[in-house]
């Protein structure tokens, strides 16, 4: 089985201030279906413009990109759009619902775009919820829910049309250190209910919950290491983990 | 992405911002507003226009007398008893295409019935003109020939009448007297309606000419027996009828001897014409309407397109967010356009009916005519709606054209 992700040198630059800055520089990597990645690095290494790459939001400028055995590089912004309301789930930063719609509403968004009877969608959006614990809040709007609520409507929504490919953003940026536990717990049960999730974070204890970590640094992979051996460089020198 | 689940966006949008939308739209509820007020009054003084020359009789001409002229002033119209019940006769005959030309004398009188007064207009006419009003008798019969030239003490009279002397009897077979001459009534009028004057044309008494020269008006006039108010002349054919005024000017200038280039001393008039002339003026008024409404129309595509731009740029991480989870550019558009479109739509809603309205409060006020138009109510929306998208168009492109990463961006 070919893996879900597949880039091969895939490169962005942007233009910034008379300079063009190479924010994804030649990255090539593969995650596998069911795979819990972190992508690490300080702010500027590139991780959020590989993530805008991976979720379809942006098109890189050069080298290839195979999601679910599908060329997705050069495809058109309707295709795109397209294949991010059926295959990709985003979770962002908060605040990422919209204001004027209800928990249940901003549930739906991606069946309303994917083109799903209201009725079928209401019922998948009752569901998603469900399982995000938020049953009974589903007719609050999303500034009468905690922050820890409102990431967990996000998360509901990232997983309602069932995505092959969950993409988070700074998952837990404004949320305090008790509510953050819960929000990565939720993450470690979509990663045990089989969803494949890629994490973009440039905090330690939201890395380290995931079972693989790539660290970029200037546009760069620089350390790609599975969970097991997570506190082992390349070259061998072992790192406190007690920090 | 359905065009219901479009327009179910649009409208919870527009709610939000309620007051915002009510000012934006208030261009066009004005515009709007004006069209179909002016359609309304327009079609309303048209179909007054044609309805009264209906009522008029199709084809007339009317001959008046002229102004006296008394040491260098000019008196009003008829203070010159000119026109004859010969000159009458003449125009009959010897112009091809006049159908009839009906003399006519009348005057103000007290009616009186058994227990019951009312003061009218008596004109002593023929049968002729009966025939140039195109006036049929609702029941009873015309004059004869006989009574005519009799002068016999017989009447027709208008439905009014009929309602203010007999208290809505039948009228036919009653009596009554024309000040102290005893008449009775043999007809009874078809209803006319408002005449061109705004006077009732069906509070009329008509007697043989002969009677009432005789016995009822000429004894009171001294002077000239033979004079007349005005004869009313049918032309047969509608394109004759400028033709006919020319030789009417001329067989009337060589009966009554005028040489040369002296004023004639009576008037042609086509009734018909003063009253096209006052619907001319109201189709004025119309178009000045119509500007009004352009102007309106297109300020408040303005103000729509502008309220559209700062929804828009208000809304950019809403469109980041929105693209994200699998909006196409195409359902991004699709969501402004309709905005725009519901809010002039709206606002031509709210204009057709304060249109109606003011048309409604313009006809119980002024008591002008008014004929409120389906299609001008249609025709308003449906430019409205125009207006919305062409206005509408370009704030949507803006918003399909966002790059989703630096709309999320956007704080």
């Amino acid at each position: 089985m070919q893996p879900l992700v597949r880039t091969a040198g895939i490169s962005k630059s942007y233009p910034s201030g008379g300079t063009t800055v190479r924010a994804v520089s030649n990255v090539s990597l593969a995650i596998e279906h069911g795979e819990f990645v972190a992508i690490r690095g300080r702010s500027g290494s590139g991780k959020s413009t590989l993530m805008n790459l991976l979720g379809l939001l942006d098109r890189p400028d050069c080298g290839e990109y195979v999601l679910n055995d599908r060329e997705v590089a050069k495809l058109s912004e309707d295709r795109r759009a397209a294949i991010r309301s059926h295959d990709i789930g985003f979770i962002f930063q908060l605040p990422a619902l919209l204001p004027r719609a209800t928990a249940l509403e901003n549930v739906e968004l991606p069946l309303v775009y994917a083109g799903i009877s209201p009725s079928k969608r209401r019922r998948a959006a009752k569901d998603a919820l469900e399982r995000v614990g938020l049953a009974d809040r589903s007719h609050h709007w999303p500034n009468q829910l905690s922050g820890g609520e409102q990431q967990r409507v996000v998360i509901a929504r990232a997983t309602v049309n069932d995505p092959a490919l969950i993409l988070a953003d700074e998952p837990t940026g404004s949320l305090d250190s008790a509510t953050s536990n819960e929000i990565l717990s939720l993450f470690e049960t979509l990663h045990r209910n089989g969803h494949t999730i890629i994490v973009v974070t440039h905090a330690t204890e939201v890395a380290d919950r995931a079972r693989r970590q790539i660290t970029l640094h200037d546009g760069r992979i620089i350390k790609d290491a599975a969970a097991s051996d997570k506190n082992l460089l390349p070259n061998g020198i072992v790192l406190d983990s007690s920090r | 992405m359905s065009a219901l689940e479009s327009l179910r966006i649009a409208m919870r949008a527009l709610r939000v911002n309620k007051l915002r939308s009510i000012l934006t739209v208030l261009g066009i509820v004005v515009g709007v507003g004006a069209v179909v007020c002016m359609v309304s009054v327009g079609a309303g003084a048209q179909a007054e226009v044609s309805e009264k020359i209906r009522t008029l009789g199709a084809n007339l001409l009317l001959v008046l007398p002229g102004a006296k002229n008394s040491g260098g002033a000019r008196l009003e119209s008829g203070t010159q008893p000119t026109l004859t019940e010969e000159d009458a006769a003449s125009i009959r005959r010897e112009l091809v295409d006049v159908q009839v030309a009906a003399p006519l004398l009348s005057r103000s009188m007290p009616l009186v019935a058994t227990n019951r007064n009312w003061v009218t207009v008596v004109a002593g006419i023929n049968a002729d003109y009966l025939v140039a009003r195109e006036w049929q008798i609702a029941s009873g019969r015309s004059f004869t020939s006989d009574e005519i030239t009799s002068g016999t003490k017989v009447a027709i009279v208008g439905s009014v009448i009929v309602e203010e002397l007999f208290n809505g009897r039948a009228g036919v077979g009653e009596t009554f007297r024309i000040g102290s001459v005893p008449f009775t009534v043999i007809g009874v009028l078809d209803r006319k309606g408002l005449g061109a004057a705004g006077r009732s044309q069906d509070d009329v008494v008509f007697i043989p000419l002969s009677a009432a020269k005789s016995r009822v008006l000429g004894a009171v006039r001294g002077t000239t027996r033979e004079a007349l108010d005005f004869i009313s002349i049918k032309v047969s054919d509608a394109s004759a009828m400028p033709e006919i005024e020319r030789e009417l000017e001329a067989l009337l200038r060589q009966r009554h001897r005028i040489r040369g280039d002296a004023p004639s001393d009576f008037r042609i008039e086509n009734p018909a014409d003063v009253l096209f002339a006052r619907g001319a003026a109201v189709r004025l008024l119309g178009s000045l309407l119509i500007a009004v409404a352009a102007v309106s129309l297109v300020v408040g595509g303005i103000s729509i397109m502008n309220i559209m731009l700062v929804s828009v740029t208000e809304r950019t991480r809403e469109i980041g967010l929105r693209m994200a989870v699998g909006a196409s550019r195409r359902d991004i558009r699709w969501q402004f356009l309709i905005e725009a479109l519901i809010l002039a739509l709206m606002g031509g809603l709210v204009g057709a009916i304060s249109g109606a309205v003011a048309s409604v409060t313009i006809a119980l006020k002024a008591g002008w005519p008014i004929l409120i138009s389906p299609w001008a109510i249609i025709l308003a929306c449906g430019f409205a709606a125009f207006i919305g998208i062409s206005f509408g168009l370009y704030p949507a492109h803006r918003a399909a054209r966002f790059d989703p990463i630096v709309a999320l961006r956007f704080e």
